[in-house]
């Protein structure tokens, strides 16, 4: 990226000033110089297009691991007034609506998994339907569909994947209540029927890591995580329904735009005020395919569990944390010394509730909503905790992953599955995975260093390091 | 001559492209690009079709509306998709294709989610059509 079009404000804040000419009001980068440095132009371009948004609050924002992506780019962030015209915006969700990672401790150590490692990969691939064309054991009809819907993960715990205390520790208590499937098409529905419990592919996995390094001793505890310590990430999304619903809210939210006269900068960008009728069909799609995915997650997550289970007896396999990273929610934040209601646009980018927020569980209310950054198969990832500057800084918001350095192309051209696979092997590290060539796209090298992301997510005060985490299976979608 | 279909560079996704001599033979190749993505389409067998149809004047709409139509009854159907049949007769659209479903030996590759807007563009280059735009996977 060309920093020269940039001022910076601080060592990890940068500023793309308002154009009034342009019609597009301030962006705001977060990271490192080098980081930024190292950032496609086509981010600050689309980054600079949301700025131009109707009803946009403070600036448009890019988080550390942020990249190129379609309308917003991967890692931006917009808050959006429904009392100033705000609006909604389907390219600013995404296809992927509610991908994000639920988080499980295990109780176990590292050399507990070592014992069983083969067998567990084993089992873990041949019971958790991972890839594209795998679809679930479970089946439902469109009536059923209709309340997991409604219920989201809370529908999957009443059905017996997975326990009551799961619920506490997943964003929303696990159900997104503003959900209405009658703005679902039929079609999404009929998509969705066999894909409960799948993981589906891309960058979807499941990874069992250890903890390799605590940053902060007193989150670490609050958490339950601890060195040497076994945890368990799951990263996915709404499935088929989800894909639905974008692709059905893509088209009609960009013929709505122009028919509203909102000037798109990018037809991708496709949105229209959150108080119209269009607006508030999409939204209750959107949070009916939020449920979706919170469901799924949860299902994965039992299965998970009973999975640990046959290996470990007595082992405690507790959700740490559920939160997801392709979102448009309403939440109240203070603006100008108001409390406002904002709809808040998280494309790639995790929802950072600092210490004291009255949503967060009482465990962990005092250090802060838990942030995971989940890294490359063969790298690592992190735990954080939100920042008490979160809010001021990005509207209670941070990294979501480490972000591509390289296209799936290029990857493509430098790495062959197989061989990453045994490379990987050599390191102690498993990969299941019915797509070699998704390895590939998916190579460690095509993605951005994790602990530099992490670092310069602290530094800009979203969110602080907790735990580093390293990957020893890794069940890729 | 240049490739009739193929993918190009984007940052987190792929980007699709087919090339013919009308629109609906660009976004027929548009289409073997974008299931490419998934597995190969050449050895998909030709057990199952799908059709649909539908209305768009706007050819750009157009070519998103029809990926996103295959994507969405072959993820409906489960199947692989393999063989693309597209004809125009003005603003109607008539689709078709054939595929069979998943099985073990048809290479995994990576799913697409949806065909986006952007960097979509359809264009005549010398009566060569071009279609393309970028697909999440």
């Amino acid at each position: 990226m060309d920093l020269s079009r940039l001022s910076e404000l601080d060592a990890c804040t940068w500023t793309y000033p308002a154009s009034a000419a342009e019609g597009r009001r301030e962006s705001r980068l977060y990271g490192t110089r080098e980081l930024v440095a190292a950032m496609d132009d086509k981010v600050l371009e689309q980054i600079g297009n949301v700025a131009r948004l109707p009803g946009l609050v403070g600036a448009a924002m890019a988080m550390p691991d942020a990249h190129w992506g379609y309308g917003f780019p991967i890692g931006g962030v917009a808050a959006f007034d429904p009392e100033q015209g705000g609006i909604i915006s389907a390219g600013g969700v995404g296809f992927d609506i509610s991908c994000g990672i639920r988080c499980l401790r295990t109780g176990l150590a590292k050399g507990d998994i070592l014992r069983v490692a083969g067998k567990l990969s084993d089992a873990l691939f041949r019971d958790i339907p991972a890839g594209v064309g795998e679809e679930g054991p479970v089946k439902l009809t469109i009536p059923e569909l209709d309340r997991v819907l409604k219920g989201g993960a809370r529908w999957a715990v009443a059905e017996g994947y997975g326990e009551e205390d799961d619920l506490e520790f997943v964003e929303d208590h696990g159900c997104a209540k503003d959900a209405d499937p009658s703005c679902v098409s039929g079609l999404a529905k009929s998509r969705q029927r066999g894909e409960m419990g799948t993981l589906g592919s891309g960058n979807h996995y499941l990874e069992v890591q250890c903890v390799e390094r605590i940053h902060d001793a007193e989150a670490a505890a609050a958490f339950g995580v601890a060195e040497g310590q076994v945890v368990v990430s799951i990263h996915c999304g709404s499935r088929g329904l989800g894909h639905q619903v974008g692709t059905d809210y893509l088209v009609s939210l960009a013929q709505a735009a122009t028919r509203l006269g909102i000037a798109l900068p990018d037809r991708e960008l496709a949105c229209a005020p959150i108080r119209s009728p269009e607006g508030e069909q999409y939204f209750g799609a959107m949070n009916a395919a939020t449920n979706c995915a919170l469901a799924n997650r949860q299902m994965l997550a039992h299965v998970t569990r009973e999975v640990f289970r046959r290996f470990f007896r007595d082992a405690a396999v507790e959700t740490l944390f559920d939160v997801s990273h392709n979102t448009c929610k309403p939440e109240t934040h203070e603006v100008e010394g108001r409390r406002r209601t904002l709809f808040v646009h998280r494309k790639g980018a995790t929802r950072a509730f600092g210490p004291g927020h009255p949503s967060l569980p009482a465990r962990y209310r005092a250090v802060g909503q838990p942030v995971v950054i989940g890294g490359s198969m063969g790298t690592g990832s992190y735990i954080l905790a939100a920042s008490p500057t979160s809010e001021a800084r990005a509207f209670s918001s941070a990294s979501h992953g480490a972000g591509r350095s390289m296209s799936r192309n290029a990857a493509l051209k430098r790495w062959h599955g197989r061989q990453l696979v045994d490379e990987l092997a050599e390191r102690g590290i498993i990969i299941r995975t019915r797509s070699m060539r998704g390895v590939a796209e998916e190579a460690p090298g095509a993605y951005k260093d994790v602990e530099v992301v992490a670092e310069a997510t602290e530094r800009a005060g979203l969110a602080r390091r907790v735990a580093l985490l390293r990957p020893l299976i890794c069940i890729k979608g | 001559m240049s490739e009739t279909r193929g993918t190009f560079e984007h940052g987190a996704d792929f980007g699709v492209f087919g090339r013919g001599p009308d629109p609906a033979s660009a976004f027929r190749e548009a289409a073997h690009a974008m299931f490419a993505l998934m597995t190969d389409p050449d050895a998909v067998q030709p057990l199952q079709a799908i059709a649909f149809e539908f209305e768009e004047a706007d050819l750009e709409i157009a070519l998103v509306r029809y990926l996103n139509g295959l994507l969405s009854h072959a993820a409906d159907r489960k199947l692989a998709l393999g063989r693309f049949a597209l004809a125009r007769s003005g603003a109607h659209w008539k689709a078709a294709a054939q595929g069979e479903p998943w099985r073990e030996g048809l290479e995994r590759g990576t799913g697409v989610k949806g065909a986006t807007l952007t960097m979509l563009s359809v264009r005549n280059d010398n009566g060569t059509w071009d279609a393309r735009c970028v697909v999440d996977v």
